[in-house]
Formats: structure tokens, C-alpha cells, sequence
């Protein structure tokens, strides 16, 4: 029998709102009990003193761009950069090619998920076919071949009639729509923020308009339609605003803010730097002032990292010629650490219920608390542990990150996934 | 007399005031060289200055060219169509087969910001930014503050007016640098839907009419609208932009009566400027073309490693 005995650690309880020490005992990759002073018997013992013990963590949006872009990031290579981030679920986004807008696609990266077996991938279907915008895909198909949410994400749902279908279609079949915020006609040919530093650098900008105007739309669209609304990678202060008011209203709808959005403004752009580059673009001060009172009050649910790879090649050209994205999986960890909950913005608890409980809950899945009984998917983070960020010891294909350099502090140190341990960087294993 | 100390010119928005008026400076002996009966002088014998234009430009390509030339520097010209930016060979890989064939200088002219940035980070040869996207275009400038200054004597104190479509003029963002820093006051002014974003914190003052822009103005810059800008529907017509932003006689004599009239050149004339304003007295606008050789002799002289030259 598998046994695994993790001792003396800080067990995060995020559901409850609770932080206690105690021993937690994994047998058959199930947590068998949680409490003080377990024995392991025959297993093995994993020392976690002084470190935290969290449910696995969920970025409920990242790329992994397999099939079709496989030499951004496949399946395999994006599962190991989650468990080096600390991951032990991730949800991947339909943008491939083909796009998974169908039950084919939808069960090749399960299986090929399944085949990589290191953390547990949850497919996103798309809302439209070919996420073009135009017809509706079969999304009861789509869920029924496990797709857990519906989007176009990298894209748009420009029509307002499309969208109004698709959130009466989605709320029938009982799946909720994640919706990328962007009104193309007033960002098209636009590479950053639009504002003081787009004037200066001449570069052509994408208005905070551009996001808020979908933000409104959908909101009420979701009011009209009573279907589930998730805001992907929420970036200005006005579309704050929205969501709070809405939230209070009683809308159906949840939010998410990307790490970079939370750590990064338009400043960053100052040198042509691409990995800069990024949709929605980095913000203003008075943005990331506004997100993070946003994440502190609750508006804003979960934090995930829009974890979007790029080859170096595609990277390194000319800014306007660059594609939008960056990695996000192997410092989302650190940076919610240093610029969240070092500074107080959240507490230890809350900072990882927006990465867990919470984007289960919208999502409907099981994972995101440690019950005796449930799947023991398993974060072990140090939160005194230091590293300089050097992407080249990333586990990603992409080496994207506007991150090198950076100063992390509170990071990952041990993945493990229904037991097994996927990622383990530096604790002693006793048998 | 400080030195000049950069490997390459990237814009004006990063200069100091020494740094620029080190390249005004030395342009003053260059543009003597222009009048000499045989204008070529040995300094830059055996360096080799490439030009490489990713857009269609007559002027400033000849420009730099003739300042090669007037130096003894060999020069060669590369035109690439705009469609080749986007497939083909990347502009590094180019830049380093450049290199690689022994350029030490290499002017860039191209459509998208920040491409002479990422260039200079490429190759170790000297880059100079003849125009990229809406960003900079510092020699312009340099030889329109060069222009200014032969004339006024000194540029601290004057007022600047430029006109026209800010949003896309990278002429205007570098002369808003470069004018700034040499203590003159620059106001900008043009439909509101061509002015950029808080334009403001590069030092400008923004006007809301021509007439506000123009009173009591030292120099009045006229920039080319783009015929192409009406069809995206930045401007309603030709008709109402020359109405609202057209400069005509009875326009310039809000200005100070020795004011300076300039233009980057090439003119839509009867839109943004009428012939007799383009052609009058206050007009230097084919001094800017003459002057614009002596200040890229200057900028070549001073990349190519040279202190003040004994010509």
C-alpha cells in the first residue's frame, strides 16, 4: 500500500478560512487523515516543518497550445511547468489547432494528458466553431467529452447576438461562458495600453475602453440570460467598477486577474522588450491600485496566470510584429507571494483560496480542498524561500517572461498529485 | 567641449541638451563643407555606411547618403518593400549579415517603432534611426532645431507651433523632445481624434484651434497629412482639415512677423499649407533640406568615433 505522511506543516484550510498545524497521511493517493501527530507505519515520510500545506493549486486559464503549436508548449512540457509552479491542476484554453471546438480535440488532450499523468488537465470547449464568432458549437458534446467551461479566449465573441445564444445555449447544458473582454473595433492594430506610454513610444495603443465596453456587455447579457459569466484576465480599474456593481446586483458573474496584471504597468513597455507584450496589455498604477483592492475586497475571485508560450523566434522581432502572451506558471506562485501577501494585500488563506476553492467552485470541480477522502492533490509552499527568477531553468518551452531577474519570495516546493509527487524541490523524503 | 559617447542614435527623447548641442555644433563646419566648390572632405575614408529603408523615402535616404559621400565614407543603399517586415528574413537576421560584411555605420528607416532599438541591441556597428513608425525620427529634428537656431541664434525662449497630425508624426514627437530640451516652449495642435493620449507629459502644450497655436509663434511647423487618414475615418474631409488646419497667409500673421515657417517635407500644398505661405519669405523649408545633409555629416563624424573635426 502507497503511503505517504506529510509532517509538521502548516495546513491551509482555505474553505474554512483556517490555518492549523498538523500531519496529513496520503494512502492510494487519497488523503486517509489530517491531524496532529500521524504515524506513517511502513510509508514514507516527507518533513514539511516551517513550510505551508495548501490543496493543490488550479490556474483555471492557461495555453498549452497542443495540437497544432507544439513547439510553444505541448501537454507534457505545460504539465511539468505547473507542478514546478506548484500546480496540480491547470485548464487549458481552446485555442489550438484545430480549436477545441469538438468532442475529437476535447478527448485527444485528455488523452494526452492522461498519457503525460503528472497534473490533472481540464479542457475548456470553445463557445463558437473555429472561434470565429459565428455559429455556436455542440456544447452538451463538448461536455459530455469533459470540457468544463466554454470560450473563445484569444478572441473575442464580437457579436453581441452570438453572445446572447451562446449564454442561453451554455446555461441550458449547464456550463459557464469565460468570457475575453475585448471590443475589436476599438482595439484593432493595438500593441499596449493607450496612454501617456504608447504616446511616447509610438506605438499603436488598445484603450482601456476597448476591454470595459465587453465587460458591461456581458454583464449584461448574463443578467439577461442568468448564465454563469467568468471575466478572463480582468485589467483596468473601470472594468473593477462593472464587476463590483454587478456583484452587488446579484449577477451571476466571477472574475480573474492575471499576475503580471497585479505586478507590471505600461512603464514595462519603455524598451521594446516583447515579452512585454500581452492581451489584455499592462495597465496603469492606478489599474494595478485598483486590482488589488479589487483581489482584497473580493470582487476579484481568482487568480490565474493566462500561462500563453511563445518559441524565441516568434519573440524576437520587432514589438508591433511579436504575438501577445507571456508564461505565467513557474512565477505565478512567487509573485502572488511578493506582491500580495508580503505587503498584506491578502492573507496566507485568502491568497490561496483565489487559487483553488474558488476557481473550483465556479468550475465545478472537486478539487481545491484537502478532505479526508478526496484526491490528495497537494501544494507545499516556503513561504521564506528566495530565488531571482532565471527562465532558463523554466520547465515551459516558453522562456516569454517579462519576469527575468525579479526577486521572488514564497514559492513551491513540493507538487504533489493524488499522491504522487509530481515536483519536489529540495525536502528530504524519509522511508 | 564634451565627446560624444553613444554607439547609437535612437531618438532625442533620451539626449541631454549637451548632447545635442554637441551634433548642432558640429554641423556648423559640415555645412561649410557644403558650400565649398568641392564638397568632400577625407574623414571617413574606408568606413562603410549602409542605408537600410524597410519604407519608400527619396529624401532622407539621398540625405544621408550624400553625407556619406561629402565624408568619403563608402555607402551602400538597401530598400526593402514593406511586405517583406512581415515575411522573409527578420530584420536581425539582415542586421547581422550587414554586420557581418563589415557596415560600421547603419541608418534604419522602418514602419514600426522600436525597430532601430532592437537592432542596436543586435549588431555592434552604430545605428542610426532615420524614422521608425510613429515613434522618432531624431535627424529631422536635429536639422530642424539646426535650421532654428542659424536663424534665431539661440532656441531657448522661442515658441514652436506644429501642426497637423500628432498621433502619427514621429517628426513632431522628436522635435517635442528635442526642442524642450534646449529650453523652448512647444505647442501642438490638431483634430482631436490625431492627437495622441496624454501628449502632454512629453513637455507640450496642447491647442485646441490653429489660431491659439499661432499667436505670437517664433516657428510654425506644418506636418503632411496623410491623404489615407480620412478613409479611417480620422478627419472628415480635405476640405474641412484645410478649413480648420490649413495654414494661409492671413493664419501666419497671427505669428511673430519673423517667424519661421517649416515643413518636413513632402508638402500637400492647398491643404495644409497654401503655396504662397510655402514659397513666402518666412518660409525655410528648402533650408531644412540643405541642413539636413550637414547635420547627418555631423551624426556620422560623431558616431564614427570623431571629437570636433579640424575641417
Amino acid at each position: 500500500m502507497h503511503k505517504l505522511l506529510l509532517k509538521g506543516g502548516r495546513v491551509i484550510d482555505p474553505k474554512a478560512g483556517e490555518m492549523f498545524t498538523a500531519d496529513i497521511l496520503i494512502v492510494e493517493g487519497k488523503v486517509a487523515a489530517i491531524g496532529p501527530a500521524l504515524e506513517a507505519g511502513e510509508g514514507a515520510v516527507m518533513d514539511v516543518t516551517g513550510k505551508l500545506v495548501a490543496p493543490g493549486l488550479i490556474d483555471m486559464h492557461v495555453h498549452f497550445r497542443e495540437p497544432g503549436f507544439e513547439a510553444k508548449e505541448t501537454i507534457a512540457s505545460g504539465s511539468r511547468a505547473a507542478a514546478r509552479g506548484g500546480f496540480t491542476a491547470v485548464v487549458c484554453m481552446p485555442n489550438t489547432d484545430p480549436v477545441a471546438d469538438n468532442r475529437a480535440v476535447i478527448s485527444c488532450i485528455k488523452a494526452r494528458a492522461q498519457e503525460t499523468g503528472l497534473v490533472k488537465v481540464y479542457p475548456v470547449g470553445a463557445i463558437t466553431r473555429g472561434i470565429r464568432g459565428e455559429e455556436l458549437t455542440e456544447m452538451a458534446d463538448l461536455k459530455e467529452a469533459g470540457a468544463v467551461a466554454l470560450s473563445d479566449d484569444g478572441r473575442p465573441v464580437a457579436s453581441a447576438a452570438v453572445m446572447r445564444r451562446a449564454m442561453q445555449y451554455a446555461r441550458m447544458v449547464g456550463l459557464p461562458i469565460i468570457s475575453h473582454c475585448e471590443e475589436p473595433a476599438l482595439s484593432a492594430g493595438g500593441v499596449m495600453h493607450e496612454g501617456y506610454m504608447s504616446t511616447v513610444l509610438g506605438l499603436p495603443g488598445i484603450p482601456a475602453a476597448a476591454e470595459e465596453i465587453m465587460v458591461a456587455r456581458d454583464i449584461i447579457l448574463s443578467e439577461y440570460t442568468g448564465c454563469p459569466l467568468h471575466i478572463a484576465h480582468v485589467s483596468t480599474a473601470g472594468s473593477v467598477r462593472l464587476i463590483r456593481e454587478a456583484k452587488a446586483r446579484g449577477v451571476p458573474v466571477t472574475a480573474e486577474v492575471a499576475p503580471h496584471h497585479f505586478t507590471l504597468t505600461h512603464r514595462a513597455v519603455a524598451n521594446y522588450d516583447t515579452s512585454t507584450k500581452v492581451n489584455p496589455p499592462l495597465r496603469t498604477e492606478d489599474d494595478v491600485a485598483a486590482l488589488k483592492e479589487a483581489l482584497a475586497d473580493g470582487t476579484i475571485d481568482v487568480i490565474a496566470t493566462d500561462h500563453a508560450p511563445h518559441t524565441l523566434e516568434e519573440k524576437d522581432v520587432e514589438y508591433q510584429l511579436a504575438p501577445f502572451g507571456l508564461v505565467g506558471l513557474e512565477t505565478a506562485l512567487g509573485l502572488v507571494w511578493t506582491e500580495l501577501v508580503i505587503p498584506g494585500v491578502l492573507s496566507p488563506v485568502e491568497a490561496i483560496r483565489k487559487l483553488t476553492v474558488n476557481p473550483a467552485r465556479i468550475l465545478g470541480l472537486p478539487e481545491g480542498v484537502l478532505k479526508v477522502g478526496g484526491d490528495a492533490d497537494i501544494t507545499i509552499i516556503d513561504p521564506e524561500l528566495v530565488e531571482v527568477v532565471d527562465p532558463a531553468t523554466f520547465a515551459s518551452k516558453g522562456r516569454n517572461t517579462p519576469f527575468a531577474g525579479r526577486r521572488l519570495q514564497g514559492l513551491p516546493v513540493a507538487t504533489i498529485v493524488k499522491g504522487q509527487v509530481v515536483y519536489n524541490r529540495n525536502l528530504a523524503v524519509i522511508w | 567641449m564634451m565627446n560624444w559617447k553613444r554607439k547609437d542614435l535612437l531618438g532625442l527623447k533620451d539626449l541631454s541638451a549637451e548632447e545635442i548641442k554637441l551634433i548642432l555644433d558640429t554641423a556648423v563646419p559640415m555645412k561649410e563643407i557644403l558650400g565649398r566648390r568641392i564638397k568632400k572632405v577625407p574623414t571617413l575614408r574606408g568606413r562603410t555606411v549602409v542605408t537600410l529603408f524597410y519604407e519608400p523615402s527619396t529624401r532622407t535616404r539621398t540625405s544621408f547618403e550624400l553625407a556619406a559621400k561629402y565624408l568619403s565614407a563608402d555607402s551602400v543603399n538597401i530598400s526593402t518593400s514593406a511586405s517583406s517586415v512581415v515575411k522573409g528574413e527578420s530584420l536581425k537576421d539582415t542586421a547581422r549579415t550587414l554586420a557581418a560584411m563589415g557596415a560600421d555605420v547603419v541608418i534604419l528607416r522602418h514602419p514600426m517603432a522600436g525597430a532601430p532599438v532592437l537592432l542596436a541591441r543586435t549588431i555592434r556597428a552604430a545605428v542610426i534611426n532615420a524614422g521608425d513608425g510613429t515613434h522618432e525620427h531624431p535627424t529631422q529634428a536635429l536639422l530642424d532645431m539646426f535650421t532654428v537656431r542659424e536663424k534665431k541664434g539661440e532656441l531657448a525662449g522661442l515658441t514652436v507651433a506644429i501642426i497637423g497630425d500628432i498621433l502619427h508624426s514621429r517628426v513632431a514627437r522628436s522635435n517635442i523632445w528635442g526642442f524642450t530640451k534646449m529650453g523652448a516652449r512647444v505647442r501642438v495642435c490638431g483634430p482631436a481624434t490625431m492627437m495622441p493620449p496624454e501628449i502632454e507629459v512629453t513637455g507640450a502644450q496642447v491647442c485646441l484651434s490653429i489660431e491659439e497655436a499661432l499667436t505670437g509663434a517664433d516657428v510654425v511647423m506644418m506636418l503632411r497629412i496623410q491623404l489615407e487618414r480620412q478613409q479611417q475615418g480620422l478627419f472628415p474631409s480635405i476640405r474641412e482639415y484645410a478649413r480648420l488646419f490649413g495654414l494661409n497667409r492671413e493664419r501666419l500673421s497671427l505669428a511673430r512677423p519673423d517667424a519661421l515657417v517649416m515643413h518636413p517635407g513632402p508638402m500637400n500644398r492647398g491643404v495644409e499649407i497654401s503655396p504662397e505661405v510655402a514659397d513666402g519669405v518666412n518660409s525655410v523649408i528648402n533650408e531644412q533640406v540643405t541642413n539636413g545633409v550637414a547635420v547627418r555629416m555631423a551624426l556620422l563624424y560623431l558616431l564614427s568615433g570623431g571629437g570636433m573635426p579640424d575641417a
